[in-house]
């Protein structure tokens, strides 16, 4: 952990005037991709939130120059992107591996095994909350962190691979696929898009779906039996909801008052 | 009460309608949208006034799905009806309480019935901008709304002058980056302004000053995806579901030690007994012992409020509140005060820091619980987390503090005896160390 910060801290540092690496890592593309951001939005500053992604798409973790960036597109200081940075959970402040594991370890999921989980994949990577196993970026790098829950736990207890979804899983399963991402593998999930690596999802979340697996993405399923095993009962039963009248009269427009 | 299977005379046990088409083939494209219905809520709110959807919106009932319950309808009719300034809407799918997984499931499988609800929504009121924040970690809910969303841009559903009404409306979909908080709404409008996300103080409302300041109204996913079957079915179609006060179809979600835990849409009011049978029971026959009815934040129930009325009084009556109709199921082998500590560890970390109740306590609440679940509490300890709760309670600068306490103070309700017997063991612990001591003397 201290060694990965001192050598970000080194590298990435800014001396007032020189921008010379900065504009290097953020090139005309990245500017361009920037301006498409603030378009989006009636107030530019709406826009940092997604320039945060965009900055983790293209260097994998927050970075000092990346917050410079977002000061200058959206004309903030520096202390404000900070304080917005740090302020979420979802922008690291650490180089991130290649691949992003969190596992739920709220209640739910915790009693379903999900410590278990964590524990164990914990054990078998050497780390803790928010490190990483092997060189950050390389091929099979591992950031593990335990997360708050997932809006999955009916599939409980569920671990997120670049924020894709690993239904159902036990510490056996959830270390087969860990051994698995190592190997440089990219076990499918149980819903969402085939996997690829933590930077291209921070693309994804910054807006742009040009990156790899974007096209398989749209044709991901995305239902659990979980999911649909009320529809499915209702089915079997022949349950509907009562039917609704041909023509449903709407009220009267009432008085201007 | 009555079997499911053979539920009294008027509805079905289950009522699917948000989930309709959730078992059709390739369900999230406009295509299979379309053919099902799909966008012709539109079509009939656009030749309507919008006062006349407010009032019909209101005449259905429809509760907002976020948690509060808030009537939709009432807060729609809240955005000024001459716009000097432009008017927002945003929807809160930042779906973060714990225990709750309807929204996320929702959007994965029927973009679409959010999108559609968005535009009458939005024509309702005056709005021509509409945001939908998602939560960071549901990336592939951000796929599928935008792709929905360039889908409807394409068909005339969005944009310029939609399916000819003059009505112009954009969205814009905005991934959040991991933080609860967020999901309260008023926090949810700085993060969405570009800043940490905390809650703002109320009044102005919304309403009146929101999204940069204009008039905005901030609705759950669920309660903007009910809205074009409230359009298409009206309000007399919407109330045969549900209670009195709790009207319409609603998105159960059962997790934890069930048979068949996932999603069930039933009529309001529906209780965990029915919903467990629908489900399969308790898993493996272990006897059910503690549940939420709605997510973390909804103080617990036990096995005697399985004939609890799930709806909006129903709840509250039980000295509980619906919250998002998310029940975690728990069976005796799980520790009450261990899951307290759990969600109370929850708390501790996603407490913004903006107000001292909250910081602090959820701090020091963590810090005795583990204590105890660790055997080194004392009897005295129940005391203090009483106290510190009644701290937090209504003292908090938002909900979270106050859904901070609920798991404490109703485990301690119910099960305070658990409570007590991890203090005894530490009272025997105590005993031995004393000896020890002694004999080492
Ligand atoms: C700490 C906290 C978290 C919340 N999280 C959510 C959430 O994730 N989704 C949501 O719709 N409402 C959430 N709410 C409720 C919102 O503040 C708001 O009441 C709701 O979005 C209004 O929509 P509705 O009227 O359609 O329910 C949260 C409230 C609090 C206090
Ligand atoms: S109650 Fe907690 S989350 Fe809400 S404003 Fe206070 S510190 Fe922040
Ligand atoms: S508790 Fe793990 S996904 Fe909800």
């Amino acid at each position: 952990m201290t060694e990965q910060f001192d050598v970000t801290t080194t590298e990435h540092v800014i001396v007032p005037g020189e921008r010379a690496a900065y504009t290097a890592v953020f090139d005309e593309k990245v500017r361009a991709d920037a301006r498409e951001v603030i378009d989006r939005y009636p107030d530019p500053r709406s826009a940092l939130l997604p320039l945060l992604h965009l900055v983790q798409s293209v260097q994998g973790h927050v970075t000092n120059e990346g917050i410079e960036f977002c000061a200058e597109q959206l004309a903030l200081a520096t202390a404000e992107v900070s304080a917005v940075a740090t302020f979420y959970t979802m922008y690291k402040r650490n180089p991130c591996g290649q691949h992003l594991v969190s596992v739920c370890t709220n209640t739910l999921c915790a009693a379903m095994g999900g410590d278990e989980v964590y524990k164990r994949l914990g054990d078998h990577l050497g780390v803790g909350h928010e490190e990483t196993a092997g060189t950050p970026g390389e091929q099979g790098s591992i950031t593990l962190e335990h997360a708050e829950c997932l809006a999955a736990c009916d599939l409980a207890p569920v671990l997120q691979i670049n924020y894709e979804y690993y239904d159902n899983q036990d510490s056996t399963t959830a270390l087969e696929l860990v051994r698995a991402l190592q190997r440089g593998e990219k076990p499918p999930p149980t819903r969402g898009a085939p996997l690829t690596d933590f930077r291209d999802v921070e693309r994804q979340l910054a807006g742009f779906f040009d990156g790899p697996g974007a096209e398989a993405a749209e044709n991901a399923s995305a239902a659990a039996p979980e999911t649909v095993r009320g529809a499915r009962v209702a089915d079997e039963h022949g349950w509907t909801a009562p039917a609704m009248p041909d023509h449903a009269e709407l009220p009267p427009r009432p008085d201007d008052k | 009460m009555t079997d499911a299977a053979n539920p009294p005379e008027g509805t079905n046990p289950l009522t699917p309608v948000l989930t309709r088409r959730w078992l059709s083939p390739r369900s999230w494209t406009l295509h299979t949208y379309e053919q099902l219905e799909g966008y012709s809520a539109l079509r009939t709110a656009l030749s309507a006034h919008p006062d006349q959807l407010i009032e019909l919106v209101k005449a259905a009932g429809l509760r907002g799905r976020g948690g509060a319950g808030f009537p939709a309808g009432v807060k729609w009719g809240f955005m000024p009806k001459e716009p000097s300034k432009p008017h927002y809407l945003v929807i809160n799918a930042d779906e973060g309480e714990p225990g709750t997984c309807k929204d996320v499931p929702l959007m994965m499988a029927d973009p679409h019935s959010l999108i559609e609800g968005c535009v009458i929504a939005a024509y309702a009121m005056r709005a021509h901008h509409c945001m939908i924040y998602v939560r960071g970690e549901a990336l592939h809910c951000v796929r599928r709304l935008h792709q929905a969303v360039r889908e409807a841009y394409e068909s005339g559903y969005l944009g310029r002058d939609i399916l000819g009404s003059g009505f112009d409306l954009d969205v814009v979909v905005h991934a959040g980056a991991g933080a609860y908080i967020c999901g309260e709404e008023t926090a949810l409008l700085d993060s969405l302004e570009g800043k940490r996300g905390q809650p703002r103080l109320k009044p102005p409302f919304p309403a009146q000053a929101g999204l940069y300041a204009c008039p905005t109204t901030v609705n759950n996913v669920e309660t903007i995806a009910s809205v074009p079957y409230v359009v298409n079915g009206g309000s007399d179609w919407f109330r045969t579901m549900g209670r009195e006060k709790s009207p319409g179809p609603k998105i159960y979600s059962l997790s934890g030690h069930v048979e068949n835990p996932g999603q069930y849409e039933a009529p309001l009011g529906t209780t965990l007994r029915e919903l467990l049978e629908l489900a399969g029971g308790m898993k493996d026959g272990v006897p059910l012992k503690f549940w939420t009815p709605g997510g973390s934040s909804t103080p617990l129930l036990t096995a005697d409020h399985l004939d609890v009325p799930l709806d909006f009084e129903g709840a509250t009556e039980a000295g509980t509140m619906l919250g998002t109709t998310a029940l975690m199921i728990f069976n005796e082998t799980v520790s009450v005060p261990w899951a307290v500590m759990k969600w109370t560890q929850f708390y501790e970390h996603e407490s913004c820091g903006k107000c001292t109740p909250c910081r602090e306590g959820c701090f020091w609440l963590a810090q005795v619980l583990e204590r105890m679940v660790d055997g080194r509490g004392t009897e005295e300890d129940i005391d203090t987390l009483l106290d510190v709760c009644d701290n937090i309670l209504g003292r908090s600068f938002c909900a979270l503090g106050d859904g901070a306490v609920s798991p404490i103070t109703s485990g301690i309700k119910y099960f305070r005896d658990e409570f007590l017997a991890l203090c005894e063991r530490n009272r025997s612990t105590e005993t031995a160390d004393t000896a020890l001591v002694g004999a080492a003397r």
